[in-house]
C-alpha cells in the first residue's frame, strides 16, 4: 500500500518540476543560488542597502528618526543642505538660491543693523529665494483632467475599489515648485492631526505657530463632523511667521534672534508640500488602503519612492524631473588622495535605484554583506572580530579575511556624547558646594571610560572631555582642551588621574575610604535600563569602578519605560544617558546643560539638572551668536565652569566604524547630511563578478546528506523483510 | 451539532472578553499612554502639550477602563477598553499608532506567513509520520535505538541554533539559498526553501518520537495481533490497519493548529525577514504599539478557539463512535 492515494502523485510531480525548474531557471541566468535580488538585476546601476525596522512616518512634518530621514532625506528637498566632503560641516543651498542671511527688527518693527544686541532684537526675517523650474516628482494628485480639474481630487467608490497601491493610479503629472509649498508645510507643523515632534520647540520661536496650533485644532474639531480624517485646508488659514512673498520667495519670522533656523532649514520638516497633495491623501477611503502622504512622499528630490512595502522592501529610484546637481568640485585636504573627487563636477545622483530591504537580525545582514548582496555595513559586536583588529598601539585595520575580499573600512567619530549622569537635585551626589562637587569629580576619575570603550564597544570611541565632541565648533584639540580634573597630559596625549587623586577628592568630600563621618560606607544608586542578559557584565563592571573607591553601588535595574518616569521627577542617583546632534552647533550640546531646559519640572533634555547662573548666562549669549574667537572664549569658560562642577562623568564619543566594497565609491561619512544617496556610485559590473566568485552553489554536501540515512536505514530494512519472508 | 457549535461561539464571547482584559491589564500594568506617547514622538524635544496631543488624538486621553466623571453607561464606555475593544469583536482592528490600517496590514501579512507555515505543517507531518513508521517498523534495531537517539538530541536543540546553523550552512557555505529575505509570486519559491527546511527539521524531533510512541501502542493492540495471526504481511498490518487507527491521535492533536498557521512564526519570521504576522507581533510589542498587540491577540485568540472546535469536529469525522451534542 502506497503512504499517499495515488491522485496526489500527479501534484507531487509537479511541484517536484517546478522546484526542478527554479534550480535549472536559477542556474541558467547564471546569477548565483543564493542571490536574493531578482536575476535581471544582476549587473544594473542599484545599491543594495537595509533598513532594520519598519519606518514609522515618511511624512516630512513627522518623520525625524535616524531610519525615517534615510528616506525623506533622498525624496523631500528642503531649502539649504550640508556640503559633503568639507568639514567644519557647511551649510550651502540646495532649493534656495543662497544661504537667507536674517534682518533684525525691534519690538516696533524697525530694521536692526547686523551688530545689534540680542535684547534689542524681537523680531528675525529668514527671507528665502528658490530656484525657479525645480519640478516635483510625478504624482497622480496632480493630473488634471480635459477641464482643467484635478484628476483623482474626488475619487468615487467605484474609483477607490480599483485602487490598491499609489502605482494604480494610470495619470501622473507635475508642477514647478513654489515658495507656497514651503509656507504651507510650516504650517502642517501645527497640525493637530500630525503631532510634529518638533512643533513644541518650533512654536517658541515662528511667530504665530503656537496660536495657528489651536485654531488649527479648533478648524479640525468642526471639520471632525464630517469624519474623523475630514481635510482640513491649510491655505485658508494664514500663518503670520510664514508666508509667500512672491513665486518664488517666502519668509520666516521668528521671535529674537535665533541664529540655529538656518540649521533647521537643513532637514526635511521644512520641505516644501504642495496643498492638492495634501488634498488628494486625506481624501476618505485611501486611508484604508495605507495610501497616505506618511507612507507615499512626494517631492522634488534626486529620488522618488515607487515600492513602498514597509514589511519587506522599499525601493528609491530616479526622479526623472529632477532639476539636477553636480558632484562638489571641493573638500577637506585628503580627499582627492582617498578617491573622494574623483567624480568632482559630474552630475547627480549616480545609482538608478537604491534597493532597502528589511533585515531585522545583524547575522543575515552581516553573512549577506559578505556574500555582496549589501554595499555597505556597519559593524555590530558579534562580527567584530571578524572584521576587524586592533593593535596593541590602538591602531585599527582590517583582518585578513576582509582585505582579501577586497572591503574598505571607513571611520569617523560621531556627534554624540554618552556620559554618566548626576542628578543634581540628590542630596549625596547632587548640589553645588564644594563636598558634592568633589564627590563626583572622584567618580569620574574613578569611572575609566577608556576602559568602557575598549571592553565593551571595541574601541569603538573616544573619551569626552567635555559636553561639544570633536567636529563641533567650540572643541578644543590637544592639551588644552583637556578637563584638567579628570585628565593630565602625559606623552603628548591625556591621561586619567591615578586612582590615588580620586581618592583624596573623596577623603575631601568627607567619604575617606568610602565612609562618611559615621564609619558608615557610602551607598550609592545607579538607575539602569536593561537591554539583555549581556548587561550582566556591564553592571558588573560598573560596579568595580564605584570599587575602586569602596564605594558601595546598588544598581536599580528597571524597564525603559519605569526609567523614563524616574527621569522625569528626579528619582534618580547615578545614570546614564546620550546626546546625537541635530545641527552642528555648540548650543545644540551646551543647552543640556542649561538650567531652564532641566528635566525635572521642565521636561527639558537637562537630564542632570544642572543649574549654575554663570553657565546659563553665558548660554544665553552663546547662543545667538555667530562662530567667532569670541564666541569660542565664552564656549571655554562655559566648559570649565561644567567640568569643574562634573554634572556629567563626561563618558565618550562614539566612533563610527563602516566597512564597504571595492566597488562601492564616494563613501565619506557625513553625519549631519541625510541626502548623501546621490553622492554614492556603485561599480556593478565589478560587483557581478565578485558576487558570482564567493557564491557558486555546492550541492554535493546536500546528495551525501541525503544518502547517509538510506545507506543506514537499508541494511536494517533489508534483513527485516528477509526475515519477514522466512518466517512465511 | 448546529446546536453545539452555537453554544460554543457564544462561549467564545466571554472567552475572548477575558483575553481582551487580560491582555489590557498586561499592556498598561508597564505602558501608560505618556510612555506610548514618548515612545511615538521619540524623545528629543518631546513636550507635555505634544503628548497630550498625541494622546488626545487617539483616544489615550480617557481613563483606562472607569471614567467617574463620565455619568450612566459612560462610566464603562467612554474608557480606553471599552473603545478600543468594542469595534475588535466585528474583527475591525482599527489603525496602529503609526497610522497603518491593522487590518490591511494582517491581510497582506497572513500570505508570507502560510507561505511558510502551511510547507512546513505539511511536509513536517509527512516526514514525521514517515520517520515514526520506520521507527516501529524497525523498532528493536539499531535504526529503532539511533533514531530514538537522534530525535531526543534534535529535540533538545534551541530553535535559534537551527536558524542560525540553517542560515550558516545552507546559505552561507553551500549558497543554495538566499540567507534571507522574501519576494512576491514564484520568486518567493527560493526565499522559502530555507526556512522551511529549518522548521521542518526542528520539528522533527518531538513530533517523531510522539508518532513512534502511539505507532507502537497501536501495534499492541488486540486487533494488530489478529491481522497478524491472519498472515498479513508486516507491512501490510502497519499501513493499512494501525496507520489509520494511529491517525485519530495524531490528526485531532495537528487539527488544532491548522487555524494557528496563520499568524505565523515569531522567530523565524523575525530572522529570515518574512514580511508575516509573527514578525507583525513583535514590531508591535517592540514599538509599544496597543493597537497591533491587542489585534494580534485577539486574533490569536479567536483561531485558538476556532482550531479547538475544528478538532471537536475531526473527532466525529474519524472516529464514528464519537457525537457531538
Amino acid at each position: 500500500m502506497a503512504l499517499w492515494r495515488s491522485d496526489t502523485r500527479p501534484a507531487l510531480i509537479r511541484y517536484s518540476l517546478t522546484f526542478a525548474l527554479f534550480l535549472s531557471s536559477t542556474a541558467c541566468t547564471g546569477s548565483p543560488w543564493n542571490n536574493p535580488y531578482p536575476a535581471s538585476d544582476e549587473g544594473r546601476n542599484i545599491l543594495y542597502s537595509s533598513f532594520e525596522e519598519r519606518p514609522k512616518h515618511l511624512d516630512p512634518a513627522q518623520s525625524y528618526s535616524s531610519n525615517e530621514v534615510a528616506f525623506t532625506g533622498q525624496i523631500y528637498e528642503p531649502p539649504l543642505q550640508y556640503h559633503y566632503l568639507l568639514r567644519p560641516y557647511t551649510l550651502i543651498p540646495l532649493t534656495a538660491t543662497e544661504v537667507p542671511h536674517a534682518s533684525y527688527f525691534d519690538a516696533q518693527h524697525r530694521l536692526l543693523p547686523d551688530s545689534a544686541p540680542v535684547d534689542r532684537i524681537a523680531y528675525s526675517v529668514y527671507e528665502i529665494h528658490i530656484t525657479p523650474g525645480i519640478r516635483y516628482q510625478p504624482h497622480p494628485a496632480f493630473a488634471k483632467g480635459a477641464e482643467g480639474r484635478y484628476r483623482y481630487h474626488e475619487l468615487s467608490a467605484g474609483e477607490l475599489q480599483r485602487v490598491h497601491t499609489l502605482a494604480d493610479f494610470p495619470e501622473t503629472d507635475t508642477r514647478e515648485l513654489l515658495a507656497e509649498d514651503y509656507v504651507y508645510q510650516i504650517k502642517r507643523l501645527a497640525h493637530p492631526r500630525l503631532s510634529s515632534p518638533i512643533f513644541g520647540l518650533m512654536s517658541e520661536y515662528i511667530v504665530g505657530l503656537r496660536e495657528y496650533g489651536a485654531v488649527l485644532e479648533k478648524a479640525q474639531a468642526e471639520a471632525g463632523r464630517n469624519g474623523p480624517a475630514a481635510y482640513l485646508d491649510l491655505t485658508r488659514y494664514p500663518l503670520e511667521g510664514a508666508v509667500a512673498v512672491d513665486r518664488y520667495t517666502y519668509r520666516i519670522t521668528v521671535r529674537g534672534k535665533y541664529p540655529q533656523l538656518v540649521y533647521w532649514l537643513a532637514m526635511p520638516f521644512f520641505a516644501p508640500m504642495p496643498p492638492e497633495v495634501d488634498r488628494f491623501y486625506s481624501q476618505p477611503g485611501l486611508a484604508q488602503k495605507n495610501i497616505t502622504l506618511d507612507w507615499y512622499p512626494v517631492g522634488t528630490g534626486p529620488y522618488m519612492l515607487t515600492v513602498n512595502n514597509p514589511n519587506r522592501q522599499m525601493v528609491l529610484e530616479r526622479n526623472p524631473n529632477f532639476h539636477g546637481e553636480r558632484y562638489p568640485t571641493e573638500g577637506e585636504s585628503g580627499d582627492r588622495a582617498a578617491g573622494l573627487l574623483t567624480d568632482a563636477g559630474k552630475p547627480l545622483p549616480f545609482v538608478d535605484k537604491a534597493v532597502y530591504s528589511l533585515e531585522k537580525e545583524t547575522i543575515p545582514y552581516w553573512n549577506k554583506f559578505l556574500q555582496g548582496y549589501y554595499d555597505a555595513t556597519g559593524i555590530s559586536s558579534d562580527s567584530f572580530d571578524q572584521a576587524v583588529r586592533i593593535s596593541g598601539e590602538g591602531e585599527v585595520a582590517l583582518t585578513d579575511q576582509m582585505e582579501t575580499k577586497g572591503i574598505r573600512l571607513v571611520t569617523s567619530v560621531e556627534t554624540s556624547s554618552f556620559y554618566l549622569g548626576f542628578n543634581m537635585l540628590d542630596p549625596v551626589v547632587g548640589g553645588y558646594a564644594e563636598r558634592a562637587g568633589k564627590l563626583r569629580q572622584a567618580i569620574s576619575i574613578a569611572f575609566d571610560d577608556e576602559e568602557f570603550i575598549s571592553i565593551f564597544r571595541n574601541g569603538r570611541g573616544t573619551a569626552a572631555q567635555g559636553p561639544i565632541p570633536p567636529g563641533i565648533f567650540g572643541y578644543v584639540e590637544g592639551r588644552n582642551g583637556i578637563n584638567p580634573y579628570v585628565y593630565d597630559w602625559v606623552d603628548g596625549r591625556p591621561r586619567r588621574k591615578p586612582i590615588d587623586e580620586a581618592k583624596r577628592l573623596l577623603a575631601e568630600a568627607g567619604y575617606p575610604n568610602g565612609r562618611d563621618a559615621t564609619g558608615k560606607a557610602l551607598v550609592l544608586h545607579f538607575d539602569v535600563t536593561t537591554g539583555g542578559p549581556e548587561d550582566k557584565f556591564h553592571f558588573d563592571w560598573i560596579r568595580k569602578q564605584f570599587a575602586k573607591l569602596n564605594l558601595e553601588l546598588e544598581i536599580r535595574d528597571t524597564d525603559y519605560n519605569r526609567f523614563q518616569d524616574k527621569m522625569q521627577s528626579g528619582a534618580v542617583q547615578l545614570f546614564q544617558w546620550g546626546w546625537n546632534a541635530d545641527y552642528p552647533d555648540p548650543e545644540n550640546f551646551l543647552f543640556l546643560l542649561y538650567g531652564p531646559n532641566a528635566k525635572v519640572g521642565k521636561n527639558g533634555e537637562n537630564a542632570a539638572n544642572y543649574h549654575n547662573p554663570e553657565f546659563d548666562r553665558l548660554f544665553e549669549r552663546v547662543k545667538n551668536m555667530d562662530n567667532s574667537p569670541e564666541r569660542q572664549g565664552l564656549i571655554n569658560q562655559m566648559v570649565e565652569i561644567a567640568r569643574h562642577d562634573a554634572p556629567w562623568g563626561w563618558g565618550y564619543h562614539p566612533k563610527q566604524f563602516t566597512l564597504h566594497h571595492a566597488w562601492y565609491k564616494n563613501a565619506k561619512p557625513n553625519l549631519m547630511a541625510n541626502n548623501t544617496l546621490k553622492y554614492r556610485r556603485v561599480e556593478p559590473r565589478l560587483r557581478a563578478q565578485l558576487r558570482a566568485a564567493w557564491n557558486h552553489p555546492k550541492v554535493w554536501p546536500v546528495a551525501v546528506a541525503l544518502a547517509i540515512p538510506i545507506a543506514l536505514v537499508l541494511p536494517a530494512l533489508i534483513r527485516h523483510i528477509r526475515r519477514e519472508r522466512g518466517a512465511a | 451539532m448546529t446546536a453545539y457549535l452555537i453554544r460554543r461561539v457564544l462561549y467564545a464571547i466571554p472567552i475572548l472578553i477575558g483575553v481582551n482584559l487580560l491582555t489590557f491589564v498586561l499592556f498598561f500594568v508597564v505602558n501608560s499612554p505618556d510612555n506610548m506617547a514618548r515612545v511615538h514622538l521619540g524623545v528629543k524635544h518631546v513636550t507635555p502639550e505634544a503628548m497630550a496631543k498625541w494622546k488626545r488624538e487617539r483616544g489615550y486621553d480617557k481613563p483606562l477602563v472607569w471614567n467617574a466623571a463620565a455619568e450612566g453607561v459612560g462610566t464603562l464606555s467612554q474608557t480606553i477598553f471599552f473603545e478600543k475593544s468594542l469595534s475588535l469583536f466585528a474583527f475591525d482592528f482599527g489603525r496602529a499608532d503609526d497610522g497603518r490600517d491593522i487590518g490591511s496590514d494582517i491581510r497582506e501579512r497572513m500570505w508570507p506567513s502560510l507561505a511558510i507555515a502551511v510547507p512546513v505543517f505539511l511536509i513536517g507531518i509527512l516526514i514525521e509520520i514517515t520517520f515514526a513508521m520506520v521507527l516501529a517498523f524497525l523498532r528493536g534495531t539499531y535504526v529503532d535505538l539511533w533514531g530514538v537517539v537522534l530525535c531526543v538530541i534534535l529535540l533538545s536543540i534551541s530553535s535559534l541554533f537551527y536558524i542560525i546553523g540553517g542560515q550558516y550552512l545552507i546559505g552561507k557555505l553551500l549558497n543554495l539559498t538566499p540567507i534571507s529575505g522574501y519576494d512576491t509570486g514564484l520568486a518567493a519559491a527560493k526565499f522559502i526553501i530555507l526556512p522551511v527546511v529549518v522548521g521542518v527539521v526542528s520539528g522533527i524531533g518531538a513530533s517523531t518520537r510522539l508518532y513512534r510512541t502511539i505507532f507502537l501502542e497501536e501495534i499492541n493492540k488486540d486487533y494488530i495481533r489478529t491481522a497478524r495471526a491472519k498472515g498479513l504481511s508486516e507491512v501490510r498490518v502497519l499501513f493499512h490497519h494501525a496507520l489509520k487507527n494511529a491517525m485519530i491521535p495524531i490528526l485531532t492533536g495537528v487539527v488544532v493548529i491548522i487555524p494557528a498557521l496563520f499568524l505565523g512564526s515569531l522567530i523565524l519570521e523575525s530572522f529570515f525577514g518574512i514580511p508575516g504576522l509573527g514578525s507583525y507581533t513583535i514590531d508591535g510589542i517592540r514599538s509599544q504599539d496597543f493597537a497591533i498587540v491587542r489585534a494580534m491577540v485577539f486574533l490569536g485568540s479567536a483561531l485558538y478557539i476556532v482550531g479547538l472546535m475544528l478538532t471537536d469536529l475531526s473527532y466525529t469525522v474519524v472516529d464514528p463512535r464519537v457525537r457531538l451534542s
